[in-house]
């Protein structure tokens, strides 16, 4: 356990090893597609798989439940862990391959997953560049109250708030499940606004960017005034560029709101109601930890990952140090609580 | 931000006792024939044809996010003469120089300058213009002012010509780019201005602008001016990023960067980040023989217009005192709408003594004023 507490941890990722792992869930049409076009992996460059990022040396096992278990779940006590396979899925061109690869993705993520350990919850992945086909994967798996979440990538083809996507959004709203932006490109535009950088740790790093213009974006295109219940979830996102960052646009937002007048109240307090964020990584040095803390300014915010089997931390020290004891109860369990309505209630299959 | 100013007496601000330096300032043109002199009748000839075209669908370097204001400047700060804003020396004088008792004004030419233009060739033609314009019509007339070496910064030979003819030119104090190149900055594309600032002795700023070609957000193009006026700082964090992680400050550990109007607080965060996540990538990056932010901390400066804005006033000093104080450079951003007047824009949370560097003591000792 730690810290006494039966943990939840909101961000775990497991590992697809091929697309031969999906190709039992799709339909004849896609099973034949892969074949005969020899599409044999369709793994993510957000995360090369040999990176020393994308999993621990110890973690380097993490495509079974058996791992998991071993790894996290059985050694840290945890009580519930929800689930985002990171595949490739949703960043493919074509929406039709893109919608069936990602149905094939979830319905891995069942058989292979849910159902084999009660522990368990996940995210229902979207093929966020048809939103059409999104709502339909929401309407699709939303009766399994075991998914509890809704999930994109943080850089997308056009930025999330964009009016295109907002059927996704009431979708979300309709089940009750928060919208979880996970770090990642889809890869329609360079990982930074100046271009293609040369090195991972570049790019890594330019996620921190990708949150904050995303944000940026479910601001000001009026997402979170126009629907106040949306809980946003942004994981894997870095935590301290948030407040910098909301400095600048509320004070911006002083001068030019007359451009967007349905951002009707400071973007800091309407971040601080509907945002949260997972606490791995979490990029600051311990000893200026409390003062970021006192920056956000809301024990609420924060919630607990592992980040398995990425490599933000070794050993045992799940929690970013310099996070004090007292904030504990609320971020190993209790915010997730709050964030997701389906961990509140025992889970089962059909609504 | 004052779209429209208090008029009231002269006074310089108290604490500016090691000078005041605005090392934010923004000539502007009387007429887009201004730089004809300096221009051969070929570029003559394109300009008045074709103009500006940077590297997004609007013509004549029109922003596609139209602006909060007319040409994003204050509503007072048309000249009663005529003309728009900051183009009129004596103006800028009564508004500004004579008003806060500016020691010290670094000119920043935006478009037209053909900074970022498609056409390189150009760019580099407009940049001797301007280069020559700032000289004739500014810095000669005004001993307070200095002026920018403005390059055609997507051509890095062609960048360090214009630099090496001015680096013995006491008149230019710094080397100009935008925030927006098209490709990130710390790639070798760029290293002859690095270079040639390196050797010349000129810091190099980039200012927030200027459109790489690229979508604006990693995500795609925004909506909104006020997504563009944060994207800004988001593009100026990329750039910190891609010089640091390419080397730039290990190839040329003298060169001093400037970055102005592009915000600072993010960056105690993106040096944070990249010391992190460092740790387990380090392998990939041998050529970076010091942590990534002791080269932030060592070679990197920032203007503070348009300051973020904390909700507790001391949180300023918490991230002020991470980048270092003496990093910190002010700024007014005359003449825009979102000016930073020179008595009212630092907290009174900051102690006297570090004010008074912010306002004059780290630019006279970063510029050698």
């Amino acid at each position: 356990m730690l810290h006494g507490q039966r943990a939840i941890d909101v961000d775990v990722h497991p590992l697809v090893p091929n697309m031969a792992a999906l190709t039992p869930y799709m339909d004849e049409f896609w099973r034949d597609q892969v074949v005969e076009r020899g599409i044999n992996t369709i793994a993510s460059q957000n995360y090369p798989p040999n990176a020393p990022k994308t999993a621990r040396a110890d973690w380097k096992q993490a495509s079974k439940v058996s791992d998991l278990q071993s790894q996290l779940l059985d050694p840290y006590g945890i009580e519930t862990a929800i689930v985002t396979p990171l595949y490739g899925t949703q960043m493919v061109f074509n929406a039709d391959m893109a919608r069936a690869f990602t149905r094939a993705l979830n319905d891995w993520t069942r058989a292979e997953w849910l159902d084999r350990d009660s522990r368990l919850r996940a995210s229902i992945v979207l093929p966020m560049h048809d939103p059409e086909h999104a709502v339909e994967e929401i309407e699709r798996l939303a009766p399994d109250r075991r998914f509890v979440q809704a999930q994109v990538l943080v850089m997308g083809e056009t930025p999330a708030g964009k009016r295109q996507h907002w059927q996704v959004y009431q979708a979300c709203i309709k089940h009750g499940l928060p919208l979880a932006i996970h770090a990642g490109s889809s890869f329609r535009h360079p990982v930074t606004s100046v271009g293609w950088p040369s090195w991972y740790l570049e790019e890594y790093s330019a996620q921190a960017q990708g949150f904050q213009s995303t944000l940026g974006s479910l601001i000001t295109e009026g997402v979170l005034s126009k629907f106040p219940e949306l809980k946003i979830v942004l994981l894997e996102s870095g935590v301290t560029w948030l407040m910098p960052f909301l400095y600048r646009l509320q004070k911006t937002w002083k001068g030019t709101r007359f451009e967007i007048p349905w951002v009707d109240r400071p973007p800091i307090e309407m971040v601080r109601d509907q945002v949260r964020l997972s606490c791995q990584p979490f990029d600051a040095p311990p000893e200026v930890v409390p003062r970021v803390l006192e920056m956000l300014g809301s024990d609420d915010m924060l919630m607990w990952a592992s980040d398995w089997p990425h490599w933000q931390y070794d050993g045992e020290a799940a929690i970013p140090p310099g996070l004090p004891a007292s904030l504990m109860p609320k971020l190993l369990r209790e915010n997730a609580l709050a964030t997701y309505g389906r961990l509140r209630a025992p889970a089962c299959v059909k609504e | 931000m004052n779209v429209i100013q208090p008029i009231r007496g002269r006074s310089k601000p108290p604490a500016a006792t090691l000078g005041l330096v605005d090392v934010d300032i923004h000539p502007r043109m009387k007429k887009p024939t201004d730089l004809n002199r300096w221009l051969s009748q070929r570029w003559q000839d394109h300009l008045s044809t074709y103009g500006i075209r940077a590297r997004h669908g609007f013509v004549g370097g029109q922003p596609p996010f139209p602006k909060a204001q007319p040409l994003a400047c204050r509503r007072d700060a048309w000249p009663p003469t005529g003309g728009t804003p900051a183009s009129d020396l004596d103006f800028l004088r009564f508004q500004l120089l004579d008003q806060y008792g500016v020691d010290v004004g670094v000119l920043n030419p935006l478009q037209p300058s053909g900074q970022g233009d498609n056409n390189n060739e150009f760019s580099a033609a407009m940049a001797y213009a301007v280069n020559e314009w700032q000289l004739e019509e500014w810095t000669r007339k005004e001993p307070r002012l200095r002026a920018s070496v403005v390059v055609p910064y997507d051509d890095g030979p062609a960048s360090a010509r214009e630099i090496t003819l001015r680096a013995n030119d006491p008149n230019f104090c710094q080397v100009l780019m935008m925030s927006r190149t098209a490709e990130p900055a710390g790639k070798s594309r760029y290293w002859p201005i690095y270079e040639a600032a390196e050797a010349a002795g000129l810091p190099v700023a980039f200012h927030a602008f200027g459109y790489s070609g690229w979508a604006m957000t990693n995500g795609g193009w925004p909506s909104f001016y006020t997504e563009e006026v944060s994207e800004h700082a988001i593009s100026a964090q990329n750039q910190v990023v891609s010089m640091v992680v390419e080397g730039v400050f290990e190839r040329f550990p003298k060169l001093k960067v400037v970055m102005i109007e592009c915000g600072f607080a993010w960056a105690p965060n993106v040096a944070w980040r990249l010391d992190q996540h460092w740790k387990q990538l380090r392998g990939e990056v041998p050529h970076l023989k010091l942590k990534p932010s002791e080269y932030i901390k060592r070679n990197i400066w920032f203007s503070t217009q348009p300051m973020e804005d904390p909700e507790r006033p001391e949180h300023i000093l918490d991230i002020m005192g991470w980048i270092g104080w003496d990093k910190i450079l002010f700024a007014s951003d005359y003449p825009h709408w979102d000016f930073d007047d020179p008595l009212l824009a630092l907290s009174g949370a900051i102690s006297t003594e570090k004010r008074r560097d912010i306002y004059g003591g780290n630019a006279v000792k970063l510029y050698g004023f």
